[in-house]
């Protein structure tokens, strides 16, 4: 395989086919007769012109090169990049959810039904909240839709004010940026030198004009927050409710529900904690289970029972609307019914008791080499700082780019950004102590090459199809689409 | 580290270089710059806008990370530097000068007791 692959554009040659149609047995008619003049268009559309062979062959080429969960390891840091069981994939191509249509009327569709509002009491049972809706695309679309029900509470009490989101220096990027979106000001809370919420500092900026605190917990360091029950005191004294990004869910599965420490609404993500396919367009699914207070305000329609079977709930007259067409990824909520009825609640609770054991063994036999900013026994990933090596000409982004060579996915790299040089890691629940072993000990070798031989890391990747990348450049003077000019 | 002594900084590694009158000029340091990395893009706010103090004015996105720009004072954006919008590799060669951002009219000279000179900074950096 060469480096340079060229665009299907440019393997065009006139004439070349891929496809062969039937004879036409209607009679031709001129489109100048059909359409208005408008529509059609002057000039031929210059597909590209490829047989067959070369169809096939570019594709399955370019297919080659991506890299996911089966290719190898991916300890990529608030993802849980965990295994997808291929079991999942029978069972939702069974023609009773592949074959189904959204305005089926419901009595032909009871099974698809029946399976949505399990799963609904599955996920409340396992948040510890009352009511879910599954609509949600994915965990940013769940945030906004959690936060456009605290919107539609606030005002449904008289409280027009309360217009700012408090999220801690250490959160997801998408929590300001979803605040932002359901038209609130977000404000920042700092972390302490322990790496969790800043009890102090949110006692200052909480207030009359707080709407919620959005907090994941365990943190994106890793550390549970030891002061959840006091820092939810604070917030509902104040009048504002609390948001749980369940983006770090693989820890406390079984263990602790965001209900139970005082958290009003909690999104969770399927495509991360409960195996569905994630990465490449997933595509992600982002439920949201909500206390009692916020069900008046869920998305319509829910899944309901009554003595005739299961229906689409719509009468909800305080609703914030439906958020996404017909009920969300369907398929996606069959995969993840799947394992959790797979695993069942002594399973699921293994899961994030092996999640965190695998991330404290990683953690603890790294310490030697990277600097460990928030050294205490963590959840289901850990951070390091890559500080050390950073003083002998290596910055993280290098080791990163060095983890390539060895045929690793790197971490999440440079977030949290309260962490310098950060790496974040991420093993889940699903590899073996062989795997882990493995990717330790390219770290150790990478923090020795460190030491002796920088322009090594430096220079990588070395191995692979594609060198070092002008990230500066890409971002800089953008190409985003093939031009003919470009030729 | 390059810290011209006649300027004052903030604790979020802005600096500000009294110009005349109110007006005082805005950029980040050569310690913020080389922390971010290449700077491939800076959001700026417009001319007409009022600054708060401590609150975010705009960012500055770099390969690694998207950093908020603190306002060091608050006062009146009278100038923002559009070079940057083509050029802002300028953050990264030459912060002091054409990579600096706005121009303020401050509404009083109070803020500027409240930053740090060039060696309590230097000293700031430096514990980190």
């Amino acid at each position: 395989m060469s480096a340079e692959k060229e665009l299907i554009f440019e393997l065009s040659k006139p004439g070349r086919v891929a496809f062969s149609l039937p004879e036409n047995d209607v009679p031709d008619r001129d489109p100048s007769e059909l359409l208005p003049e408008g529509m059609i268009r002057k000039t031929p559309a210059e597909f590209p012109e490829v047989s067959e062979l070369d169809l096939i062959r570019h594709y399955t080429e370019l297919s080659r090169r991506n890299y996911g969960i089966d290719n190898g390891f991916y300890p990529l840091g608030s993802c849980t990049m965990k295994y997808n069981p291929k079991v999942h994939e029978d069972v939702v191509r069974y023609p009773g959810f592949a074959k189904i249509h959204p305005y089926q009327p419901e009595e032909s569709v009871q099974g698809a039904l029946q399976l949505m509002f399990e799963l609904q009491q599955d996920l409340a049972e396992i948040t510890g909240m009352d009511e879910v809706t599954l609509q949600p695309a994915a965990g940013a679309q769940g945030e906004w839709t959690g936060l456009m029900m605290i919107r539609a509470y606030h005002e449904s009490r008289g409280e027009t004010k309360r217009n700012k989101v408090i999220v801690p220096d250490s959160a997801h990027g998408t929590n300001p940026a979803s605040a932002t979106v359901a038209g609130f000001e977000s404000v920042t809370v700092k972390s302490n030198s322990e790496g969790l919420v800043s009890v102090a500092d949110l006692k200052k900026v909480v207030g009359e004009d707080t709407a919620a605190l959005m907090l994941t917990n365990p943190n994106t360091l890793g550390l549970f927050e030891r002061e959840i029950k006091e820092i939810a005191d604070i917030v509902h004294d104040a009048g504002g409710l609390l948001y749980y990004d369940g983006a770090n869910a693989n820890a406390i599965l079984g263990k602790t529900r965001p209900g139970d420490m005082g958290f009003d609404v909690v999104h969770l993500n399927l495509h991360k904690t409960f195996t569905t396919p994630h990465g490449g367009g997933g595509p992600g699914s982002g439920p949201v289970g909500v206390k009692s207070v916020l069900s008046p305000f869920l998305p319509v329609p829910v899944v309901s029972k009554s003595e005739k079977g299961y229906y689409f709930d719509a009468d909800r007259p305080q609703s914030i609307g439906r958020v996404k067409a017909f009920h969300g990824n369907f398929g996606m909520l069959v995969r993840a019914y799947a394992y959790i009825r797979t695993m069942g609640p002594d399973g699921l609770r293994q899961i994030s008791e092996n999640a965190v054991l695998n991330a404290n063994y990683m953690m603890k036999r790294l310490e030697e080499h990277f600097e460990v900013p928030f050294p205490q026994y963590c959840k289901h990933e850990f951070v390091l700082s890559g500080n050390r090596q950073k003083k002998l000409g290596v910055r993280t982004l290098d080791m990163a780019k060095r983890l390539l060579d060895f045929g690793v996915h790197p971490p999440t790299v440079y977030f949290p950004l309260i962490v310098d040089e950060c790496m974040m890691i991420e093993p889940t629940e699903t590899e073996s102590k062989e795997t882990l072993d493995q990717f330790i000990d390219v770290m150790v070798k990478i923090a020795k090459e460190a030491e002796d031989h920088p322009e090594v890391i430096q220079e990588a990747p070395h191995h692979t199809l594609v060198k070092r990348l002008d990230e500066v450049g890409a971002a800089r003077k953008p190409v985003l689409r093939w031009e003919k000019s470009n030729q | 580290m390059n810290l011209p002594k006649e300027f004052r900084y903030s604790d979020e590694h802005e600096w500000v270089k009294q110009e005349g009158g109110n007006k005082v000029r805005i950029g980040i340091t050569d310690f913020a710059q080389s922390e971010l990395g290449d700077i491939v893009f800076v959001e700026l706010p417009e001319v007409g806008d009022e600054l708060e103090a401590n609150s975010p004015f705009g960012s500055v996105e770099s390969v690694k990370t998207v950093s908020e720009l603190y306002a060091p004072v608050s006062g009146k954006v009278v100038e923002i530097n559009e070079d940057l919008e083509d050029s802002p590799e300028n953050v990264n060669t030459a912060p002091y000068e054409g990579g600096w951002m706005v121009v303020v009219e401050m509404t009083d000279d109070a803020g500027l007791e409240k930053l740090m000179d060039a060696d309590k900074y230097q000293a700031m950096v430096s514990e980190d």
